[in-house]
C-alpha cells in the first residue's frame, strides 16, 4: 500500500484542479461513476450536465476558444465516447485545446466485447492530437498532466484519456504537475532569426504585399494579435483573414480587406491573386482559401509563419518558412524591422492600394434591398449594428448563415468568434455558445443559426435553462439547407434533392416549451424591434427570423476555380459554369 | 527551407525512434493509411530497453514535397523522438532477411542448392523433399533470389522488411 494513497478518481480530480480546470462539461454513465462520486464530494470544479456528449465537446470548445484555456470534457465508455467523436475531430481540425476524459470497462474486460466497451483509443486516434489508455493507477497523474501539456502546447488540439473503471477505484500516489516533464514533445516556439531577418527584408521590399492571417494568430493569444496588428499598421499593408482568423486583426480597420477564400471578399481574393509578397501568418493554405491550387497566387514570394512544421509546404510550396509561435516570431520581426530601419516602398504601396480600392469599389457584398422580405445579409447587418458596442461573442452553425455572419459581422478582437471551420459541423453553434456563456456569464453570447443546423443539437436548450445561460439563438430561417440548395442550384440544375426543411417545429413554441423566450419576425420593419426585445431578455431566446428563402451567398469562388474567377452575384452564375474538375470537389 | 515542387517520385528509407508504448505502431501506420502514403516495407523492434525506445524503419516513396510532409507528420506524433531520412542524410547501409522454402526432388533440388550457394544463402532446415534457405542482403538481391527459386519449387517466403542504419560513428 502506497503512503498517502488516493483512489484513481481522486487523483484525476486533484490533477484537474492543479491544471487550473474550473469547469467540466460532461454526461455520466456506469464507467465514470467513481469520477462523478468525487465530483459530488468537492466544490472546486463545476460540472455542466449537457444533454448529448457531442454537445459537451462543442461546449468545451466554446469555453476554450473564448478564454484561451484548455476545455475539459467527461463522458462514459462506449456510446458516451463515440458520441464525443465528432466534437473531438472538430477540435482537431480547428486546433482547439481540449482534454476529454472517457470511461472505459475495467482492464480485465478490455477486448471482451464487454457491455459499453468501445476501442476508444483506436477510434479516436485519428481525431485527436494524442490519446492515452491508462492501465495502471501509478501512471495516472503523469498522464493527466501530460495530456494538458500536449493539448495546449504547440499547435493546440484535443487529447483523450481513456480510464478503465478499475483504475479509477484502485489506490495510488498523486504526483504534482511540476514533477512531470514530457520526454519527446517539445514544439519549437522561437523562430530562426536568420529566416525572420530575410522575411523582414522581403516584406520591406514588397510592391504588392498582403498579410494573410489565420487562426494560428488567435491561438497564439491576444498579445500576439496585438503585436501583429501593430506591425501591420507600421507597414501600412493590406490584411486579409481566414474564417478562423477573424478578429486577429480588427475587422473594421481600413487595412482589413475582410475574409479570404470561397466566400471571401473580391478585394481579398484579387489581392491574394495579384500580390508579389504574401505573408501567411498562422494559416494553412486550406482548400477553402486557395481555390484551384495551380492558379493560386501565381506570381508571389510566399512567407509562411506557423508553429506546425507539417503545415509548411503541405499543399502550397512556399519560399520562406519560419517555424515558431506567432507571438515570438512577430516580436523578433518587429525588433529587426526597427533595428534595420526597414521601410516600405511608399510609392509602390500607394499604387497597390489604388488598385485594391478599385476592387473594393465593386462592393462585392452588396445585396438587393427593398421589398418586405428580410434579406439574411440585412438581418446580420442589423444584429451587428445593435450589438457591436456590447463586446458580444458570436458562434455559428454551418451553412449560408455562417458565411453571412463571417462576411457581415465585424470582429475587432480575438476570442469572440467561434465557428466550425475545418470540419464544418452543423450543430456546433448552440453548444459552443453554451460553453462561451459558462466562461463569460455576464456577456452577450449569440448563436447565429440555421433552421436545419439548430435541430442537430437543440436538446441543449434544456442545459441553457438548467444553468441559467441566457444564450441568444438567432435563426436565419430560410426553410432550406441553404448551402446545399445553393450548390444544387449551381451544380445540379436546381434539382433540390432533400434540401428542403420540411415539417419545421414552431420555434417560438419550442422555446416556450423549455421555458425560454421565442420571437418570430418576417417583415423588415419589425426586425429591429425583435432584435431589441431579444437583447433585453435575460433568458435564453430563440429568434425565428424568416428570411428570403432563395437568397444565395456571394461572392463565391466555385469549386475548381481560381481567386480571380469569383462569381460576384446571381448574374455571374450562368456566365461561368463550373468546370468538370470542379464537379468532384466539395 | 526551399523545396522544389518536383513530381519525381523516389524511394526513401526513414528511421523513426519512438517510445515503446501501446499503440505507437498503430499511430504510425494509421498516419500512412489515413493520409494515403504508401508503405513498401516496415520493421519495428525495441532497440533501447533501458529508455524503452523502439526503432521503426519504413521504406516509402513519393515526390520531395510528399516525403517532406511524411517526415513532418511523423515528427508531429507525440511519442516520436527522432525521424531520420536515411536516403538523403548521408550514406547508409540497409539489409533485409528472408526465409525461403523450396520443395522439390531430383535436378530441381540440386539446382536450388547451387543458386543458394551463389547468393550465399544458408540452409537452415531440410527434409527429403524441401529446403528452407536463409538469405540476407539488399532488397533487390532477395527479390532476385526468390525469382530464381520460383521455377524450382518455391512454396513459401517470409521477409523481415528493411533494417537500415547510417554509416559512420554517429547515432540517429
Ligand atoms: C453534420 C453535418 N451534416 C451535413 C452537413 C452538410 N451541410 C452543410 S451546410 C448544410 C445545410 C445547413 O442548413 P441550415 O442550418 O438551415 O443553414 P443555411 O445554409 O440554410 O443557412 C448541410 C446539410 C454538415 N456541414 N454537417
Ligand atoms: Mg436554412
Amino acid at each position: 500500500m502506497v503512503k498517502d494513497a488516493m483512489s484513481g478518481a481522486e487523483i484525476v480530480l486533484k490533477a484537474l484542479v492543479d491544471q487550473g480546470v474550473e469547469v467540466i462539461f460532461g454526461y455520466p454513465g456506469g464507467a465514470v461513476l467513481p469520477l462523478y462520486d468525487e465530483l459530488f464530494k468537492q466544490n472546486k470544479i463545476r460540472h455542466i450536465l449537457v444533454r448529448h456528449e457531442q454537445a459537451a465537446v462543442h461546449a468545451a470548445e466554446g469555453y476554450a476558444r473564448s478564454t484561451g484555456k484548455v476545455g475539459c470534457v467527461l463522458v462514459t465508455s462506449g456510446p458516451g465516447a463515440t458520441n464525443a467523436v465528432t466534437g473531438l475531430l472538430d477540435a482537431m481540425c480547428d486546433s482547439v485545446p481540449l482534454v476529454c476524459l472517457c470511461g472505459q470497462v475495467p482492464t480485465h474486460l478490455i477486448g471482451n466485447d464487454a457491455f459499453q466497451e468501445a476501442d476508444t483509443t483506436g477510434i479516436t486516434r485519428p481525431c485527436t492530437k494524442h490519446n492515452y489508455l491508462v492501465k495502471d493507477v501509478a501512471h495516472l497523474s503523469r498522464v493527466v498532466h501530460e495530456a494538458f501539456y500536449v493539448a495546449r502546447t504547440g499547435r493546440p488540439g484535443p487529447v483523450v484519456i481513456d480510464l478503465p473503471k478499475d483504475v479509477l477505484v484502485s489506490k495510488g500516489e498523486y504526483v504534482g504537475p511540476a514533477k512531470v516533464k514530457h520526454k519527446s514533445y517539445k514544439p519549437q516556439l522561437k523562430g530562426d532569426l536568420a529566416a525572420i531577418e530575410e522575411a523582414a527584408r522581403l516584406i520591406a521590399g514588397a510592391q504588392r504585399p498582403i498579410f494573410y492571417v489565420g487562426g494560428g494568430v488567435v491561438n497564439s493569444g491576444p498579445a500576439a494579435c496585438q503585436l501583429l496588428t501593430q506591425f501591420i499598421h507600421a507597414t501600412g499593408y493590406p490584411c486579409t483573414q481566414t474564417l478562423m482568423g477573424l478578429g486577429a486583426f480588427p475587422g473594421s480597420d481600413a487595412q482589413s480587406l475582410g475574409m479570404v477564400g470561397m466566400h471571401g471578399t473580391y478585394e481579398s481574393n484579387m489581392a491574394m491573386h495579384g500580390c508579389d509578397v504574401m505573408i501567411c501568418v498562422g494559416a494553412r493554405f486550406d482548400d477553402r482559401v486557395t481555390g484551384r491550387l495551380n492558379a493560386f497566387s501565381p506570381n508571389s514570394t510566399k512567407i509562411h509563419i506557423d508553429i506546425d512544421p507539417s503545415s509548411i509546404n503541405k499543399s502550397v510550396a512556399v519560399d520562406l518558412a519560419i517555424i515558431g509561435d506567432v507571438a515570438h516570431v512577430i516580436e523578433d520581426m518587429v525588433k529587426i524591422w526597427k533595428a534595420r530601419q526597414l521601410r516600405p516602398n511608399e510609392r509602390a504601396i500607394k499604387a497597390w492600394w489604388e488598385q485594391i480600392e478599385q476592387w473594393r469599389a465593386r462592393d462585392c457584398l452588396r445585396f438587393a434591398t427593398g421589398g418586405s422580405a428580410i434579406k439574411p445579409q440585412y438581418a446580420i447587418q442589423r444584429l451587428y449594428e445593435k450589438t457591436k458596442d456590447r463586446d458580444a461573442y458570436i458562434t455559428t452553425e454551418v451553412g449560408q448563415h455562417q458565411m453571412w455572419a463571417a462576411q457581415f459581422y465585424k470582429f475587432e478582437k480575438p476570442l469572440h468568434w467561434m465557428t466550425s471551420g475545418g470540419l464544418g459541423t452543423m450543430g456546433y453553434g448552440l453548444p459552443s455558445a453554451m460553453g462561451v456563456q459558462v466562461a463569460h456569464p455576464d456577456s452577450l453570447v449569440i448563436d447565429i443559426s440555421g433552421e436545419a443546423s439548430f435541430q442537430m443539437n437543440l436538446q441543449e436548450l434544456s442545459t441553457l435553462m438548467q444553468y441559467g445561460l441566457p444564450v441568444k439563438i438567432f435563426i436565419l430561417n430560410n426553410q432550406y439547407m441553404g448551402m446545399v440548395r445553393q450548390w444544387q442550384e449551381l451544380l445540379h440544375g436546381s434539382r433540390y434533392s432533400q434540401s428542403y426543411s420540411e415539417a419545421l417545429p414552431d420555434f417560438v413554441k419550442l422555446a416556450e416549451a423549455y421555458g425560454a423566450v421565442g420571437f418570430r419576425v418576417d417583415a423588415v420593419d419589425q426586425l429591429d424591434g425583435v432584435i431589441d426585445a431579444m437583447l433585453r431578455s435575460d433568458k435564453p431566446v430563440i429568434v425565428d427570423c424568416r428570411v428570403d428563402p432563395s437568397e444565395n451567398c456571394f461572392p463565391m469562388i466555385p469549386s475548381g476555380a481560381a481567386h480571380n474567377e469569383m462569381l460576384l452575384g446571381p448574374s455571374d452564375e450562368a456566365a461561368k459554369p463550373v468546370s468538370e474538375n470542379g464537379m468532384v470537389l466539395v | 527551407m526551399i523545396i522544389q515542387n518536383e513530381e519525381i517520385v523516389r524511394r526513401h528509407t526513414i528511421a523513426i525512434l519512438v517510445d515503446n508504448e501501446a499503440g505507437v505502431l498503430a499511430r504510425v501506420i494509421g498516419l500512412f493509411s489515413g493520409r494515403g502514403y504508401n508503405i513498401e516495407s516496415l520493421t519495428v523492434a525495441e532497440v533501447d530497453p533501458r529508455e524503452q525506445l523502439s526503432r521503426i524503419t519504413i521504406v516509402t516513396s513519393g515526390t520531395p514535397m510528399v516525403i517532406e510532409q511524411i517526415k513532418a507528420q511523423l515528427r508531429r506524433l507525440v511519442p516520436v523522438h527522432k525521424v531520420s531520412d536515411l536516403t538523403v542524410e548521408g550514406p547508409s547501409v540497409s539489409r533485409e532477411l528472408a526465409l525461403v522454402k523450396v520443395a522439390g526432388t531430383g535436378e530441381r533440388r540440386v539446382e536450388s542448392l547451387r543458386i543458394a550457394d551463389i547468393f550465399r544463402a544458408r540452409v537452415v532446415d531440410s527434409t527429403n523433399e524441401s529446403f528452407v534457405f536463409e538469405i540476407v542482403g539488399a532488397t533487390e538481391k532477395l527479390d532476385a533470389f526468390i525469382k530464381l527459386m520460383e521455377p524450382l519449387g518455391l512454396v513459401d517466403v517470409s521477409r523481415t522488411g528493411v533494417a537500415a542504419i547510417a554509416r559512420g560513428a554517429n547515432p540517429i
